[in-house]
């Protein structure tokens, strides 16, 4: 067989988080009964036009700021033509002529190094809403809850070789979306939908070969599964003499296999022409300075200033800025407690421990910067030890618990009465007079025995520390007077 | 009919209103007398195809109400009965486009327009008829049927605000709203002797209006004389957070351009309009009036107005282009008209569209769909759209010389009913001096300034620069006050007699 190379570029559709949907002022939020978030305008009732939501340029404007896009200062609207009942007025919004950015790039890195995948536009458009099959009445309904939803959609150039330079890609991307808090890129609820446009060709070749479009991937997973198979199926197509046809298939992830959709000849024509309903949009350059100062740090710098502001090493600076969740929950404990070692460790450790054994994503944490702060601070202030403290913090990571609360209500407060740590320590001592004879006899070992018994006789709840302290003065004491 | 409720309904809608504020007549009583008259007359000339009685009664109670409370002095026009093109939107109320695609339709909101009207106290007595979404010349191409013209039943009364125009005309209503993408409201108005604005695109909210072509359309009031125009259309104007081609910075009190006024006012004829095509009765008409203006202190200088040659065919080409879009949500899945013959998805469109759908919108919609498709896209709809830029300089150039444009609205007076659909091409090529006004959305009016040997109106347009409104509305109004207004002779359809 010959060596092969495969060509990727993608189109990746995402809903923006705005309140509100592009034309009108339906909520955005995902899920609720059917045809409950709609109005005349959205569902393109006769009559009704379309207001644009500013919040939707800004959106896409930061997108393609952070994708280093040249932004088109005097964009349009343009109307993409054909009928299917999830599109009530029959044409789609969208960009096609002057989109909002182009010409953009986003640095990726896989196991062979670093890359720059180059991002052909991005434009705004509205999402459609969803067909329902009712298999029992077996008839076919339409929710219009999403349609209207702003969606802006990233073309790449295709540059990407592999798999593993797509899934870095769409990590880069979700990453930066989510930073940016454009989008919270939700793949399972379809918030983020990727397109892949695949072709191989000979290793060498200077043409790119046929390309298919596969659609329907709901996961990382499941979008490198797709392109291998893709990926094999063309090779195979043209090491049997056939050729690749120019078609959208469609995968199924259940059968591991994709299926043809429509192929170019049935390609419909979308009789694109610009929208009469709504004016040019001018994007001055004062909105543009506006909108560009306002753009949050993003992963690169926050992970180099976690090294340098908080002294945080690489690596655990890279895990807790790989999920802004991550990033967001470190930075609001931090400015809590002060304590960003101390969060940071919390994080990698007890936190990222806790998520293995539950099986959860980062995203689903629901316990608060103010729960763990204080949680540090106990600590800090010797008010718990660190052993009573891991219990704890299953408890706020489990069950949202004030940690405050349940310390006292569970008595697990440090004993910081010295007297009373003394005359105990005292108690084992005599207890063990031994003790103080290996210890003179320079056995630090009968200093942890003391120790420990003492821990065991206080319940966990003294520090340990300065248990260490008493025994050891206690001990150079009868030293001394022998 | 008692010579009073003949008097009664023959009043101008101002008139009518000062009455009702003086109590010198309730809403009550003026609805019912419209009513009358429109259950006499209506089926002589189908001016409606939806009459709102029980509405407009109970309407006429609730305003006369607020009127008693000492309500609503500011509006001019409260409690005048009034009629709206049925591609308005109207909740509650079936608003068809006069299409049997649509024939159940009922929104579930109002127009913009008819907020207006509703807060400034008019009572909708009904949705007046027109050519099936607003796509014709006489009021013909209605699933409902035709309108005939008051001045002569013979005759079309041009469209496609047909109905508005022949209910004003035959005083089944005081005043009227059209909608107006290509002349629909001046070429109507101008076949039905009745006074007719199309305002400034951006002028007047097209929320509610079921676009025929989007950067065209504009709907106006229609009035038996210029000062109940623009009443209306003061009511009607202003700024629309709901529509985003609507303008916010303009001002839209038209009252106070009433005067009879038009010392060194600059009156451009572009020579173009009186070349062939030009019916010598109505270019003499014509030429009249710019006499009157003269004789009142007007300049009037001919002049040439640059690339109106190609008005008609980008008109069409943009026209349709636009329709073709804005039809497609017509589909049987939602509302209206759904074929009872269908297997699968592909067939209820087909279907329901092939049948729900007239010859002269599927027409239409075929040529936008062409325009706009690929390898022909370049061809004909960028080319029409530069066309369209050149239409614009060389009003823009005009109106470096000239306050006002004067013409005829159209070639001829009212054809016969039937005699344009045989002949299409005809009919589009009528539309010659009012489709380069929507096109460069422009504000224009037409008003009746003679009656042919055939006893048809004729009407005479002027055209404003952008946001001009007040220099037409001037020199209309001061022509009107020398040429008055010319009544048809009504008839009743239950005796055929006139009234």
């Amino acid at each position: 067989m010959k060596a092969y190379e495969t060509v990727i570029g993608l189109e990746v559709h995402v809903e923006l988080a705005t309140k509100s949907k592009i034309f009108c002022s339906c909520t955005t939020q995902f899920g609720g009964d059917p045809n409950t978030h709609c109005c005349p305008v959205c569902t393109g009732m006769p009559g009704t036009l379309p207001v644009m939501n500013r919040q939707v340029v800004e959106y896409a404007i930061a997108a393609g700021l952070a994708l280093d896009c040249t932004i088109t200062q005097k964009c349009k609207f343009d109307r993409k033509n054909y009928f299917y009942p999830d599109l009530p007025k029959a044409y789609q919004v969208s960009q096609l002529y002057l989109p909002i950015c182009r010409n953009g790039k986003v640095e990726i890195e896989t196991s062979s190094g670093k890359k720059s995948i180059g991002i052909h536009e991005i434009h705004m458009e509205e999402d459609a809403g969803k067909l329902i099959h009712d298999p029992w009445e077996d008839c076919t309904l339409v929710d219009y809850n999403r349609c209207g939803v702003p969606l802006i959609e990233i073309v790449s150039e295709p540059d990407m070789r592999s798999a593993e330079e797509v899934v870095a890609y769409l990590e880069k991307l979700k990453l930066i979306l989510q930073y940016l808090g454009v989008s919270d890129c939700k793949m399972q609820e379809g918030s983020l939908r990727a397109d892949i446009n695949l072709s191989v060709r000979e290793v060498g070749a200077k043409e790119f070969g046929t390309r298919t479009e596969m659609k329907n991937m709901n996961s990382f997973k499941a979008i490198a599964r797709a392109i291998e198979g893709e990926r094999k199926r063309q090779i195979e197509l043209i090491e049997f003499g056939k050729k690749v046809i120019q078609e959208t298939r469609r995968w199924d992830d259940n059968k591991d296999t994709s299926f043809a959709m429509r192929s170019k000849e049935d390609a419909q024509d979308y009789r694109y022409f610009p929208e009469p309903d709504l004016p040019p949009i001018e994007i001055s350059d004062a909105w543009l300075h506006e909108v560009k100062s306002r753009q949050p740090e993003l992963r690169d710098e926050k992970m180099l200033r976690y090294e340098k502001e908080f002294d945080i090493p690489a690596y655990d600076a890279g895990i807790i800025t790989g999920v802004k969740k991550l990033a967001d929950l470190f930075e609001e404990t931090v400015a809590f407690c002060h304590k960003p070692k101390e969060v940071s460790n919390w994080i990698m450790v007890e936190t990222m421990r806790l998520l293995k054994d539950q099986e959860m994503e980062a995203e689903a944490i629901t316990f608060t910067p103010s729960q763990l702060s204080k949680l540090i601070l106990m600590v800090d202030n010797g008010k718990i030890n660190r052993t009573v403290a891991k219990e704890v913090f299953e408890k706020i990571f489990m069950e949202h618990v004030d940690p405050e609360d349940y310390v006292e209500k569970h008595n697990l407060g440090m004993v910081s009465d010295d007297g009373l740590l003394r005359t105990t320590i005292e108690k084992i001592i005599e207890a063990n007079p031994q003790s103080v004879a290996d210890y003179k006899s320079g056995k630090t070992k009968a200093m942890g025995f003391i120790v420990g018994q003492t821990m065991k006789e206080m319940k966990g709840k003294a520090d340990p520390g300065r248990i260490n302290e008493i025994v050891k003065e206690i001990f150079d004491l009868n030293t001394l007077e022998r | 009919m008692s010579q009073n409720l003949k008097d009664l309904t023959s009043l101008s809608a101002l008139t009518l209103g000062k009455m009702i504020k003086e109590k010198e007549i309730s809403v009550k009583e003026a609805v019912s007398a419209q009513l009358d008259v429109i259950r006499q007359r209506d089926s002589a000339y189908h001016s409606y195809i939806t009459i709102l009685e029980e509405e407009a009664i109970a309407r006429a109670a609730a305003v006369q109400k607020q009127l008693d409370a000492g309500e609503l002095m500011d509006s001019p026009l409260a409690g005048v009965p009034m009629a709206v093109k049925d591609n308005i939107c109207t909740r509650d109320i079936k608003t068809t486009c006069a299409s049997k695609i649509l024939y159940n339709f009922i929104p579930t909101y109002d127009a913009t327009v008819i907020e207006r009207l509703k807060k400034s106290g008019a009572v909708i007595i009904g949705k007046t008829n027109m050519d099936e979404f607003a796509m014709g010349s006489t009021t013909e191409t209605s699933y409902f049927g035709d309108t005939k013209n008051p001045w002569n039943t013979a005759h079309v009364p041009g469209g496609s605000s047909g109905g508005s125009a022949a209910a004003v005309s035959a005083e089944e209503a005081f005043y009227a709203l059209g909608s107006d993408t290509g002349g629909s409201i001046r070429q109507p108005a101008s076949y039905c002797g009745v006074t007719g604005i199309k305002p400034t695109y951006g002028t007047v909210s097209r929320y509610g209006l079921i676009a025929y072509a989007s950067s065209l359309d504009q709907i106006g009031p229609l009035g038996r004389n210029v000062s109940d125009c623009v009443a209306a259309l003061e009511v009607i104007s202003g700024h629309d957070a709901k529509d985003s081609t609507s303008v916010n910075t303009q001002s839209y009190s038209y009252l106070q351009a009433l005067t009879e006024d038009v010392k060194g006012m600059r009156i451009g004829i572009p020579k173009g309009y009186f070349e062939a095509g030009l019916d010598a009765e109505v270019k003499e008409s014509i030429l009249n009036a710019a006499q009157v203006l003269k004789s009142k202190g007007a300049t009037v200088e001919e002049f040439d107005l640059d690339a109106v040659d190609f008005a008609v065919s980008s008109y069409y080409v943009i026209a349709c282009a636009e329709a073709s879009s804005n039809l497609s949500r017509f589909d049987g899945v939602k509302y209206g008209y759904r074929t009872p013959h269908f297997d699968g998805l592909q067939d209820v469109y087909k279907n329901s569209r092939s049948e729900g759908f007239g010859n002269e919108v599927k027409h239409r919609m075929m040529i936008g769909a062409f325009v706009l498709s690929s390898g022909y896209y370049d061809a004909f709809y960028n080319k029409a759209l530069k066309v369209r830029a050149l239409i614009n300089q060389g009003f823009q150039k005009a109106f470096e010389k000239y306050d006002i444009i004067l013409g005829p609205t159209a070639p001829q007076t009212a054809p016969g009913l039937g005699e344009s659909l045989s002949d299409p091409l005809k009919m589009y090529l009528s539309d010659i001096y009012t489709v380069s006004v929507n096109l460069s959305g422009l504000p224009a009016i037409s008003l009746p300034c003679g009656v042919d040997k055939k006893g048809l109106p004729i009407g005479i347009q002027f055209i404003g620069k952008h946001f001009g409104e007040k220099d037409i509305i001037r020199a209309a109004y001061s022509l009107e006050q020398s040429i008055g207004y010319a009544r048809p002779s009504l008839q009743s359809s239950a005796t055929g007699k006139e009234v």
